[in-house]
């Protein structure tokens, strides 16, 4: 009962599938191409989507990077990092810079991506429509007529209710000019970054979905003039960088409820500090 | 083994799932990036196919897609040749995941599936030889390109047509020698 | 001083042994063999290959000893291996009249051509816990035999489509879909329905068949048939030209006859609900056959009653407890990112929403 798997996993005709399927993705940005997704060795929800995506395209040249939450090395980061090593013996980094392709769970990294890197994002629900309607029938039709009225509605009541669009992450966007799309769980701040140099494919495994935005596609947090969309993050720099344009984590330091903020971003963190940054408490470290 | 045979088993894959991936990047950076022109030019397909049309065909096609052969690519060592490395079934054109074959030979257009208002993806995509491939003639714009580029298209006004159909449509590869380029549908084109 | 939690992958490993010792339990206890499981908890391994869509009891017992038991989780293995097996072809459809039946029994009918089978069932035990099992060391047990049957034994609904009575389902020679292979999309039709009902999560089914009997959609269904046994598998070999048998599976087939008063479309007759399940697995049967039912409301002209059960996309969105434990347990992972711009949008708002109070306070 011993057995060899294919290189990145999958066979061949299922990488042929997600391959045709990412391309028609690409044709049609923020459309979601149905595919016949796999089951994968780890579970629906773990990020199945992207590790399909990943596999399909990956080369033996490819230097991969894992990140979830931002950083590399959360447990289910390096469980995909693993997997990959093992199946399709890619070098790995923890270097935004020096990876080719980066497969991502919740954030988009803070240093610009360039032309000759992919972004494989893992997504629990393509669909921006579902909570405001479950339906798989409806939801399409609505994509088919462009009938964004609902979402519209809904975040205007937002606005009445909370004086402010009570959305934090997973905020929707319209790409190109026609479909909205669900940018995946990130946090709102990293949405203007979804427009950037690098291929942005989109995984969603248990509810069978790829798709994808092309390099420098026109991307639009969806929002009102009165109340135009804000880019929001906690309103302190990084304690151990300094940095003060990046995403933070907040972090309980101790019983009193002490705080702290770091860089969501862990590398991006790790090269400012080499690079001589110091934070609030970041020189105690030294 | 009859001389089709032996046609029909060479210029493969000599290893299908580190080619076909190498394949793959190049294939999806031009679809991704119009106007861009990369290398494709690892199968050795029958005359008068190209390499990287041959290449292109070995990467994306199977028994699950249907295939319509255009003009002088429909001959018997052709279907051989894609019977035995794709298993994919030769079609008509409405009935096509993919067409291949020069452009005069692929018109006219609208006998190629484009897609349904719920399913834009169920549309056909064209891979079109050409006699010679730059970055110059057309101009493009929309998703993929930074400001605009220009490709030489065999029929602006006819693409351009296609994608005025938005978000339905055909996408297109056009294939030289061992070089490919991709215009999806998403494309905005003016004469250059 | 804060250190970035750094770890994780020995984290990993270590969990991973930690969890081996556990599956192990006391090593002054006898392991457990593959045998022994697929022998003795054979009710256990049917339900591991109905709902991992596989049909090999050496493997299913594999899973469950891997799994610690659960078998949600031996399932998952299960499907996780199918998934990178190679596809050979299509079998002929199974002839499930042709069976070799363990268990036949009717409810619609005192007698019929077959007789009524009761076989190795828990129906009539009473469930008192048998503590001479729990002594150990127990002989295997001989039950009395009767001479086997050799003819095939007939479908109940036979009898009543003999009548014209029953609705007839449409023959078709078209090959079915399988959801493994394409993209879900709705509306599914009954063959991908099927599909997804046999591979569903039995509870799940359970749960909905009962829903069914307690009025939500009620479509008064009685057991026409229930059988249990073993059919032959049969290829195609186009090199031969020719079937041949390539083994026997064991399957449980339910076949429910369901009172119908006719509709806008179709005149009074009885129609049908259907179950067909890998191994001996009649709960799931019995379920499938009544949430098939359910689902049939369109084509029979019936009302939509809103009911759980009518609604193929719930019901088929749902079915899957592959696809359900994985995202219901994917929420430990963690989601300190978009928790924290959660925290800082409620601190947003509630500053606000004090500004506005202090303000009016003001006024």
């Amino acid at each position: 009962m011993t057995q060899d798997y294919n290189f990145a996993y999958l066979d061949e005709q299922t990488k042929r599938m997600i391959r045709r399927a990412i391309l028609k993705g690409l044709a049609v940005p923020g459309y979601q191409v149905p595919f016949a997704s796999r089951e994968m060795p780890m579970p629906y929800g773990w990020g199945t989507g992207g590790v399909q995506v990943s596999a399909a395209t990956l080369t033996p040249e490819d230097t991969f990077k894992v990140i979830d939450q931002g950083s590399d090395d959360t447990t289910n980061a390096v469980s995909i990092r693993k997997f990959f090593e093992k199946t399709a013996g890619v070098a790995v980094t923890e270097e935004t810079e020096k990876a080719s392709v980066i497969q991502t769970r919740h954030r988009i990294p803070e240093a610009a991506l360039r032309e000759d890197q992919i972004l494989v994002y893992q997504v629990p629900i393509p669909e921006p429509l579902r909570f405001l309607e479950p339906r798989e029938t409806e939801t399409r039709k609505m994509h088919s007529l462009q009938e964004y009225g609902l979402m519209h509605v809904k975040l205007y009541e937002d606005i009445s209710q909370h004086g402010a669009i009570a959305t934090a992450y997973a905020y929707p966007v319209r790409v190109s000019d026609r479909y909205v799309m669900d940018p995946s769980p990130i946090p709102k701040f990293d949405n203007p970054k979804l427009e950037m140099a690098a291929i942005q494919l989109f995984g969603a495994g248990r509810e069978q979905r790829i798709y994808a935005v092309p390099p420098y596609t026109k991307v639009v947090s969806l929002d009102f003039e009165d109340y135009p969309f804000e880019p929001t993050k906690a309103d302190h720099a990084c304690d151990l960088c300094g940095a003060e344009d990046s995403y933070l984590d907040e972090v309980i330091l101790d019983d009193a409820g002490n705080r702290m903020f770091v860089c969501s971003d862990t590398d991006y963190c790790r090269s400012r500090r080499e690079a001589g940054h110091v934070g609030r408490l970041g020189e105690e470290a030294a | 083994m009859t001389a089709t045979a032996t046609t029909a088993i060479a210029g493969g894959f000599s290893d299908p799932a580190i080619e076909s991936a190498r394949a793959f990047r190049a294939a999806m950076n031009v679809m991704a990036r119009p106007g861009e022109i990369r290398d494709l030019d690892m199968a050795r397909p029958p005359a008068p196919l190209s390499a990287a049309a041959g290449t292109l065909l070995l990467t994306l096609c199977d028994p699950e897609t249907g295939v319509h052969l255009a003009g002088a690519c429909d001959s018997a060592e052709m279907r051989g040749w894609l019977a035995f490395h794709t298993g994919a079934p030769v079609v008509s054109a409405d009935r096509a995941g993919f067409a291949v074959g020069r452009w005069a030979d692929l018109l006219p257009l609208d006998r190629f599936r484009i897609g349904t208002p719920e399913y834009p993806d169920r549309s056909a995509t064209l891979i079109v030889e050409l006699e010679a491939l730059q970055q110059a003639g057309a101009s493009l714009r929309g998703p993929g390109i930074k400001d605009s580029a220009a490709l030489s298209l065999p029929d602006p006004a006819a693409l351009a047509g296609n994608a005025m159909l938005y978000p339905l449509g055909l996408d297109f590869f056009f294939t030289c020698g061992g070089r490919i380029a991709a215009l999806p549908r998403s494309t905005q084109i003016s004469e250059g | 001083m804060y250190v970035a939690v750094k770890g994780g992958e020995r984290a990993i490993e270590n969990a991973h042994a930690w969890l081996a010792e556990e599956r192990r339990g006391n090593g002054d206890v006898a392991e457990l063999s593959l045998a022994q499981i697929r022998e003795q908890l054979s009710l256990a391994v049917n339900r591991v290959m109905a709902e991992g869509s596989l049909y090999d009891p050496d493997l299913a017992a594999l899973a469950i000893k891997q799994a610690r038991g659960d078998l949600i989780e031996a399932i998952f293995l299960i499907r996780a291996y199918r998934t990178t097996l190679p596809r050979f072809g299509a079998t002929k459809p199974v002839d499930t009249g042709a069976m070799d039946c363990d268990r036949r029994i009717s409810a619609t009918f005192k007698d019929a051509p077959g007789g009524q089978v009761l076989g190795p069932t828990f129906d009539y035990t009473h469930r008192l816990l048998d503590f001479k099992l729990a002594a150990e060391g127990g002989e295997s047990l001989e039950a009395p035999k009767a001479a086997p049957r050799h003819q095939p034994t007939p479908h109940i609904t036979e009898f009543l489509a003999g009548e014209d009575i029953i609705q007839r389902e449409p023959e078709s020679e078209a090959a079915p879909g399988d959801l493994t292979r394409q993209p879900m999309s709705f509306p599914a039709g009954r063959d991908i329905r099927l599909q997804s009902l046999t591979r569903g999560d039995e509870g799940f089914l359970l749960g909905l068949a009962y829903s069914t009997q307690r009025g939500y959609a009620r479509n008064h269904a009685f057991v026409g048939e229930l059988r249990i046994g073993t059919v032959a598998v049969e290829m195609e070999i186009p090199e031969l030209g020719f079937a041949i048998e390539i083994g026997e599976v064991e399957l449980t087939e339910c076949e429910t006859v369901n009172q119908f008063k006719g509709s806008k479309t179709e005149p009074p007759q009885f129609t049908r609900g259907y179950g067909l399940v890998f191994g001996q697995t009649e709960r799931k049967a019995i379920s499938m056959a009544l949430v098939d039912r359910a689902l049939r409301w369109r084509e029979l002209g019936e009302d939509d009653l809103g009911a759980a059960a009518q609604d193929e996309e719930f019901v088929l969105s749902h079915s899957d407890n592959i696809q359900a434990t994985g995202f219901l347990e994917h929420i430990k992972l963690p989601h300190y990112v978009d928790f924290q711009s959660e925290l800082e949008l409620v601190r947003k708002l509630r500053r606000e929403a004090g500004a506005d109070a202090t303000r009016e306070a003001a006024e």
